[in-house]
């Protein structure tokens, strides 16, 4: 008798152990009738966010030479040049912000490309000093995206002005060494980022199919919406717009010193949220299998609400709202930062629906707390 | 009648099925805290944070810095004194006192089963269950084959209370008729081997798993109390318990409950469990040896002391254990929305709820307002629980006001901004936002700023 319980004891603890050993690539993922999920992440990597870092890293090629033109020769030409291809990249980034996994989590990449309000006496000193080390944490908010904001249009009144820095100043040398390196940092990161994905981290990602908290769809579902609640709707409209905050801040707007392009980048990240939680391909109108589809699915054995229908709407109305503002976020604050705050209402009720009823849907923990449960 | 009840407290019966469990609660209570200290636990969920969220009338249990460590070595040593049985009266209640606190502590970590430990422990108090098989009656060289029967048979009745109140609490339209919340936890379980892309999507699983959990849990007590049915019960029981663990991150809980059910085996069983444990311990053995020279008288029968007082305390505990989960029929509303009465009542793996709260900071003068962001107070996990959970949102709110009233910020008002999503339902908003929470009290007074649930659960 002892030694049958023993025995039966031997076997429970053999079976709980083995099948606790989590994310050991178990459960194929594929099925006939239920979800595929490993389609949604095969769709995620080849479709999306591979093709996105493709894009920003062709993007960054072109920044870089579009900024050694501009050095070699600071005229207003090349300035003109340059801004173009730092916005047509800044817009890509709007895509590739959200997919803090991989390469880019371990790299720290998104606090090296978008950190602001970018401290310009941090980036004054570093110029004035002449030795920096950008990628030092604490040079998070002299680096990226916005620090060349400031360098490319806010570093002096006028563009006359800015052409001057780089030319007669007495620091320019140092000025354009500090662009330069700025802009090859940029391109170093995402290099690296978009290689480890090609590599090995694909395979990785495609076959990392269980329901784990280190599982590669409950790691992107949860940066997704932490993209969604502070990358998109926190640091676009609700900290400048003050709802964090006594009072506004509107210098604390995406691109602040080009100043009228803070709505059009919000726009282009709203869209990047939207489509890939319909799964829509990178630059093309294909969709394939998603959070949309996922929910359908389950939606399909609950009989529920149809989630992904209430989603799309909201972020649809969220949009018209942002899309009723001044190209200009700033000046849209300091005369009426109640139409502001109305679109920040609007995308703070996609947060309920992502992070609540999604997330209930997909049974999806999205904490990293693995205490024990009832 | 009265004689009946004299008769009975008067029977008595072998001690092995108690003193084995004595051992086998006290090698499960050091390996669990082992174990929790060993995840890191200690650090993560008491050290770390900066507030702690505190049961009604507890506020002045609070997690001791550094020093928590000691309350778990406390604790665990406890727990090992226990199981050896030296010192075991003192042991116990040291076991008692350190555990109760730890889950006091902070009431995020509230499990079911974390009280369920809390509440055996200090029934346990009162039960002679070192008088043989122990180092203490090695020690004072005397051991008592018998026990009355009733310390065994209280053991036995507060399991089959966790058990029978965890089956009545599924008897409710949501569990029986809607299979939930099982629909959505199990379909997430599709990455398990063989069953998890098939059976685990299946309604019709959902629901046998429904109803057989409902079943189980309200049977299994009697058919573990029948000699007939008692090994089929525990077969079930390990089915059961394992199946659930697999499925679930429920840590020691089913272990516990599957060897806690061995005290329905007949004594018998336990005696082999005893010579088992001392055949296979060669120290043990040796000390025997040396103690047949000694001699440890056996006595017959244990007789319990302060049986005056012993009795009402036990009558007075199990009143409470049977009337307590039912003190929800004082609240108006929805038991699941509100959760007043919720929590120690054996309502296990019940109900899937989330929610999302934010806080507005108001100056009731000028109108300034803020939000606050919830991570830079609570943990993700203390923020996830606070979410759902109306004390917790109170308490948050006074936390938040006393926080910024020490900033500086005057006349303040908190409001909360909450949507709560229950068992696949649509999340629906959850806190009146127009009431200012800095002025309610927390009191077991019906709350009345939470929304009325636009649904209905029928059942008990």
């Amino acid at each position: 008798m002892i030694k049958k319980i023993i025995s039966i004891f031997i076997i429970i603890a053999s079976i709980v152990s083995c099948s606790s050993s989590d994310d050991a690539g178990s459960g194929s993922g594929n099925s006939v009738d239920g979800f595929n999920r490993q389609s949604m992440l095969t769709n995620w990597a080849d479709n999306i966010i591979i093709p996105v870092f493709q894009d920003l890293n062709t993007q960054l090629a072109d920044l870089v030479t579009s900024k050694n033109s501009f050095i070699a020769a600071p005229n207003q030409t090349n300035l003109e040049a340059f801004r173009a291809s730092w916005l047509k990249a800044y817009k890509v980034w709007q895509y590739a912000e959200m997919f803090n996994i991989g390469e880019a989590e371990a790299i720290n990449y998104y606090s090296k490309m978008n950190i602001y309000p970018t401290s310009v006496p941090e980036i004054e000193s570093n110029i004035a000093s002449g030795t920096y080390n950008l990628s030092h944490p604490n040079n998070q908010d002299a680096v990226g995206f916005p620090a060349l904001d400031y360098l490319l249009y806010g570093v002096a009144n006028n563009d006359m002005d800015i052409l001057s820095i780089y030319t007669t100043n007495v620091n320019a040398e140092n000025y354009k060494n500090y662009l330069s390196d700025l802009v090859n940092e940029m391109k170093t990161l995402t290099n690296s980022v978009l290689n480890n994905w090609t590599t090995i981290y694909r395979g990785q990602f495609v076959s990392s199919t269980a329901n784990t908290a280190t599982s590669s769809t409950n790691k992107l579902t949860n940066d997704f919406i932490f993209y969604y609640e502070k990358g998109l709707r926190a640091n676009k409209i609700g900290i400048p717009a003050g709802v964090f905050s006594t009072n506004p801040l509107p210098k604390k707007v995406e691109a602040y010193y080009k100043s009228d392009v803070s709505k059009e980048l919000t726009l282009v990240a709203l869209d990047a949220v939207q489509d890939f939680f319909n799964g829509k391909a990178y630059n093309s109108n294909e969709t394939d299998a998603s959070f949309k589809q996922y929910l359908q699915y389950l939606n399909s054995v609950r009989n529920g609400e149809d989630l992904d229908v209430l989603i799309n709407n909201q972020i649809n109305l969220a949009r018209s709202k942002v899309v009723d503002l001044n190209p200009n976020f700033t000046e849209q604050i300091t005369t009426n930062n109640a139409e502001m705050t109305n679109a920040y209402n609007e995308l703070q009720k996609v947060v309920v629906l992502i992070k609540v009823d999604m997330v209930q849907s997909m049974n999806i923990s999205v904490d990293y707390v693995d205490a024990d449960g009832d | 009648m009265n004689f009946k009840i004299k008769t009975y407290l008067a029977k008595q019966t072998s001690a092995a099925p108690l003193v084995v469990f004595r051992m086998l609660f006290g090698i499960m209570m050091f390996y669990s805290i082992v174990r929790f200290w060993a995840h890191g636990w200690i650090d993560k969920l008491y050290i770390q944070p900066d507030f702690h969220f505190s049961f009604y009338g507890f506020h002045w249990v609070k997690p001791l810095g550094t020093y928590t460590y000691l309350v778990f070595v406390v604790c665990g040593l406890a727990a090992l004194f226990v199981a050896i049985g030296y010192k075991y009266r003192i042991a116990i209640i040291t076991f008692f006192l350190s555990f109760a606190y730890i889950e006091l502590m902070d009431k995020t970590t509230y499990l079911n089963h974390y009280y369920f430990i809390s509440v055996l422990s200090f029934l346990m108090i009162f039960l002679p269950a070192n008088v043989s098989f122990s180092v203490e009656s090695y020690l004072k060289k005397v051991s008592y084959a018998k026990v009355p029967n009733w310390t065994i048979d209280s053991i036995k009745l507060l399991l089959g209370l966790v058990y029978f109140y965890a089956g009545l609490a599924k008897i409710n339209s949501d569990w029986l008729f809607k299979a939930m919340p099982l629909k959505i936890w199990l379909p997430s379980k599709y990455d398990l081997p063989i069953i998890g892309e098939t059976l685990m999507q299946q309604e019709w699983f959902h629901y046998a798993m429904s109803w057989s959990g409902m079943f189980y849990d309200l049977l299994i007590p009697f058919l573990l109390l029948y000699k007939r049915t008692r090994l089929f019960a525990f077969i079930i029981v390990i089915f059961f318990h394992v199946f659930t663990r697999v499925l679930f991150p429920i840590g020691m809980f089913p272990f516990i409950m599957i060897v806690s059910t061995l005290i329905f085996f007949e004594a018998n069983f336990h005696q082999k469990i005893i010579n088992f444990v001392i055949g296979n311990l060669k120290f043990l053995r040796q000390k025997i040896a040396i103690s047949n020279a000694i001699q440890i008288k056996v006595e017959d029968q244990y007789p319990i002391r302060n049986k005056r007082i012993l009795m009402p305390v036990l009558m007075v505990f199990f009143a409470i254990q049977m009337v307590f989960p039912f003190r929800y029929f004082a609240y108006p509303g929805e038991l699941f929305w509100t959760e007043e009465g919720f929590r120690f009542s054996w309502r296990v793996m019940l109900m899937e709820k989330m929610g999302y709260t934010t806080f507005t900071i108001k100056n009731a003068e000028t109108g300034a307002m803020f939000v606050v962001d919830n991570s830079d107070f609570l943990t993700e996990f203390q923020e996830k629980q606070m979410s759902f959970q109306p004390d917790f949102i109170l308490e948050y709110a006074h936390y938040l006001g006393d926080h910024f009233a020490e900033q500086g910020h005057e006349n303040i008002q908190v409001f909360a901004e909450s949507y709560v999503a229950i068992n696949g339902r649509l999340s629906q908003p959850y806190i009146n936002s127009n009431v200012d929470l800095y002025k309610e009290n927390d009191s077991f007074k019906h709350k009345t700023w939470i929304l009325p649930f636009n649904d209905v659960i029928k059942g008990l």
